[in-house]
């Protein structure tokens, strides 16, 4: 961990500055999911700027993909926490909201005035549609990563079900999943059952294989 | 106002696990609650939030905040889905960094992601179809078309990997000829 430039004790504008201006440049770029923007993060953090090194890296997108919120805020977050403290995670997630804040605020406007026109809301009613399909994809991708057993695909089933036919707040069942998550290896622990809490990796995936977290 | 902005999206941002597309149905069900934004209004909201580059949950959180208070629920908004994730990554990246590796957090997360996926299948199905009330509803054109675009950016990013932004533009283009 290169720290050398928080060790003179005075106020590191310069480092401050420049986790933002390299997160602002990345913000742009976290279109799509957060693999395309986590090769983006590895380029400009780890071989332009030298800032971390692999195996950091890799620590890294473990904690940012498991943590609540998106994997691009998430990374941000802990990339300017380890170089630059509370500070330097401020500026790195300001750094990386700001582009997309104002992009989708601008589109938003743009959009409110082309309203009234039939073509401009039959193209939005056709990104709806791409919308949709980017949210399946991510899902497939999700489910290839978290369902292998009887238990997280009975789970996942039942929670479908669950959403779609009761009006349970989904908060019941983010908190009531790892209970059953707990549950379901304690006992097989106490049956002598063999333990598996990730699906086993095949050698010819070339993904990582973590949960998908797309942001 | 502000301060409701900030509170609701506080608390979405503290269950986000799975990123944006897990939270859409919460934060839909709850604006809606609040009768902040119609149906039909988080359609186009969330349209123009897979639109833009970032997580979808807080593109929505932004253009929700607009729409109660301008500017500064804009930010407000935003501030809150996004501080839990800075203030638990800080934490993690300070003190916990190799609890990802203990049996306890394992199985616990052995069970949390059979949820999100489920989550995230329901978002798809609910900001899909979920606008009509009754099944009798869905049989039209409407829905048609989308399924059909929604078929056609399927087989545009597994067969041909098409870049997202590529898929949405081309769709945007198939809405104007169908719709």
């Amino acid at each position: 961990m290169k720290l050398a430039m928080r060790t003179n004790g005075t106020f590191p504008f310069k480092l401050i500055g420049q986790i933002f201006a390299v997160f602002l440049k990345i913000g742009p770029s976290t279109f799509g999911g957060g693999y395309a923007m986590l090769a983006t993060i590895e380029r400009e953090i780890v071989h332009k700027k030298g800032w971390m090194d692999d195996e950091e890296m890799g620590d890294m997108v473990s904690i940012a993909g498991s943590a609540p919120g998106g994997v691009a805020v998430n990374s941000a977050a802990f990339i300017g926490y380890r170089l630059g403290g509370v500070l330097g995670a401020l500026a790195a997630v300001i750094g990386i909201t700001l582009p997309t804040l104002a992009i989708v605020l601008m589109l938003s406007l743009t959009y409110s005035a082309f309203k009234e026109n039939a073509k401009v809301e039959a193209a939005l009613q056709g990104v709806h549609a791409s919308v949709v399909a980017l949210i399946l994809v991510a899902a497939w991708k999700m489910m290839r990563s978290s369902l292998f057993d009887s238990i997280t695909w009975i789970l996942a089933a039942a929670s479908v079900a669950v959403l779609l036919f009761t009006g349970l707040h989904s908060v019941w069942l983010i908190l009531g999943g790892p209970i059953v998550g707990m549950a379901a290896v304690w006992i097989r622990r106490l049956r002598n059952m063999e333990v598996r809490t990730e699906p086993e990796r095949r050698e010819d995936d070339q993904e990582p294989m973590m949960p998908e977290y797309y942001i | 106002m502000l301060w409701e902005l900030f509170v609701l999206f506080f608390k979405v941002g503290c269950i986000a696990f799975g990123g944006g597309y897990a939270v859409m149905s919460m934060i839909q069900r709850e604006v809606e609650n609040k009768g902040w934004v119609g149906v039909e209004q988080f359609q186009e909201i969330g349209s123009l939030s897979g639109m833009a580059p970032g997580s979808i949950a807080t593109n929505s959180a932004t253009l929700i905040g607009y729409g109660q208070a301008g500017i500064p629920g804009a930010l407000v908004a935003t501030v809150g889905i996004v501080l839990p994730s800075l203030l638990l990554i800080m934490l993690l990246a300070a003190f916990f960094i190799k609890l990802q590796h203990r049996l306890g957090v394992r199985s616990a997360f052995y069970g949390l992601r059979p949820i999100v996926t489920a989550l995230i299948v329901y978002a798809a199905i609910n900001f899909g179809f979920g606008h009509h009330s009754k099944i009798g509803e869905l049989l039209n054109w409407q829905t048609f078309g989308t399924l059909l675009i929604c078929g056609g950016c399927l087989f545009a990013i597994v067969k041909y990997k098409w870049h997202p932004f590529a898929v949405i533009l081309a769709s945007a283009a198939a809405g104007i000829v169908i719709f």
